[in-house]
């Protein structure tokens, strides 16, 4: 696409574009830092953690007012306008991804005192193996302005919310073969649906670069995980 | 090709008009529709032709002997280009509001009756009825009801605007032609435009060229986007705002022009 007749309505777009791929470098840290930290039982990186997140929070207010202030001085339009729109909503998916890394790593501070289960933590890994995928795969789809790879995203988090089934039942048999295993798999419990949460947010991000990309939504319904556990819960 | 709704009734059509300018091509082959009781945006830059198309469409172009128009543009199935076209009744039934505010340097009131006795003879009453109409119409008559006999040039640039829309409106037309009404009017008196033209549609259908883009965004349903004097696509002013078809006119409507 060419340039705008007005150049400093470039530089705009560009400085939003920028600061997204801020935002995603740096929730994509916090949720290794914070999948690291409970693996290894590593306090010291889940207190860093957890002290990053308001960098990520002030980016985002950063830039849902410059989108603000663009909107207002340049009454954008197609393709800007969608572009703004996607801005906003991404910046509010990743920061809503760096809370949910952040509690990971609060958890694991937490159940620092617990009796450890280390086994039970394995299946939590390969959810976070698959939830980084989706969030790497669907920050280049959003910086490649790649639909099709934005639409696989959509469709893969279905095998995350079937790890997450597999993660629960697993859980819920540690904890009957030793009631002194709930406390700490209880707390795993919850890592699990913020790990699936992080899932959701890479997914309304692809549905913003489809939107972005082509100005059609997608459809209402995505495929979901066979299990009852999958169900839409609450936050 | 261009009829994105065929549900709708037809007030005007322009059936592959092409229009000269002595030798120049100014339009080339233009298809497009004008539905009833809809406002129809044209939008494009400077040159492209929507103007002269506004003017074909009540045989303005008519004035000047080098100007001519082939092909058709009907009106409820008419073709008004047909030679035998009577252009006094034409102007009547198809009117139009220029650019800047036009008064003629008589009262307010004379401004409006100097129409309607161009085409009717209507007792003082009847006329006194229907000046009353058109202000109320155009959301003048709360402004100017007691001083009617007073110089229409005494009014504010939006007043004269909107004196004008009566002055167009009192000869009761069918379609209105707008060109650039708010281009020399401030942001107050555009908006009181801007909602009396969508009042006025329930009533006329309404064509407005314009150079705002946000303008047209705001008040039409459909919109065609011209360049260099082609159509090059016409939809849903929805559809032409988000998510147009052809490149240029995306470039057009996000400011990345040439």
């Amino acid at each position: 696409m060419s340039d705008h007749t007005v150049r400093a309505y470039d530089k705009e777009l560009e400085i939003l574009g920028r600061k997204i791929a801020e935002m995603g470098g740096i929730a994509e840290k916090m949720l290794s830092d914070a999948m690291d930290a409970l693996a290894s039982f590593d306090l010291d990186l889940a207190e860093r953690t957890v002290a990053v997140d308001p960098r990520l929070d002030l980016l985002q207010r950063d830039i849902e007012e410059q989108a603000i202030l663009t909107i207002a001085r340049r009454q954008p339009m197609a393709v800007d306008l969608r572009e703004i729109v996607a801005a906003i909503r991404v910046s509010g998916d990743l920061e809503r991804v760096g809370d949910l890394a952040k509690n990971i790593a609060k958890r694991t501070l937490k159940i620092s005192a617990e009796p450890r289960i280390p086994r039970a933590i394995i299946g939590l890994k390969a959810m976070h193996e698959h939830a980084a995928t989706l969030l790497k795969d669907v920050l280049d789809a959003y910086a490649q302005r790649d639909a099709e790879r934005a639409r696989r995203v959509w469709t893969s988090d279905m095998q995350l919310d079937s790890l997450e089934d597999s993660v629960f039942r697993d859980l819920l048999t540690f904890m009957m073969e030793d009631p002194r295993n709930i406390s700490f798999c209880a707390h795993l419990l919850f890592c699990s649906k913020n790990i699936e949460r992080i899932g959701d947010h890479s997914t309304n991000i692809a549905e913003t670069v489809v939107y972005l990309v082509t100005g059609e939504p997608l459809p209402v319904d995505r495929p979901k995980g066979t299990g009852a556990l999958s169900a839409p819960q609450p936050v | 090709m261009n009829e994105v709704n065929a549900d709708l009734a037809l007030k005007m059509s322009i059936k592959d008009l092409k229009f000269y300018y002595g030798e120049t091509l100014a339009l080339k082959n233009i298809n497009l529709p004008f539905y009833a009781n809809k406002v129809t945006a044209m939008i494009g830059p400077s040159g492209c032709g929507k103007s002269t198309l506004l003017r074909v469409l009540n045989r303005m172009y008519d004035l000047y002997p080098k100007q001519r128009a082939e092909g058709e543009v009907l009106l409820d199935g008419t073709n008004i280009l047909a030679r035998d076209q009577d252009l006094n009744l034409l102007r009547a039934r198809v009117g139009m509001v220029f650019q800047k505010p036009t008064p003629f340097p008589m009262t307010i009131y004379d401004n409006i009756a100097f129409g309607i006795k161009l085409y009717e003879k209507l007792p003082k009453k009847e006329l006194d009825d229907r000046i009353e109409a058109a202000l109320k119409g155009a959301a003048l008559w709360n402004e100017v009801s007691s001083k009617l006999h007073t110089s229409g040039l005494s009014l504010s640039g939006g007043q004269q605007q909107r004196l004008c829309i009566a002055r167009t409106i009192a000869v009761k037309p069918e379609v209105i032609l707008c060109d650039e009404p708010c281009s020399a009017l401030d942001p107050i008196s555009t908006a009181k435009v801007e909602e009396l033209i969508d009042e006025l549609k329930s009533h006329f259908t309404i064509i407005i060229v314009t150079h705002n883009m946000q303008q047209a965004a705001r008040v039409s349903e459909y919109t065609a986007f011209m360049y260099l004097g082609e159509l090059i696509e016409f939809d849903h002013t929805s559809k032409i705002f988000t998510l147009p078809e052809k490149p240029q006119t995306q470039n057009y409507i996000t400011g990345r022009f040439g």
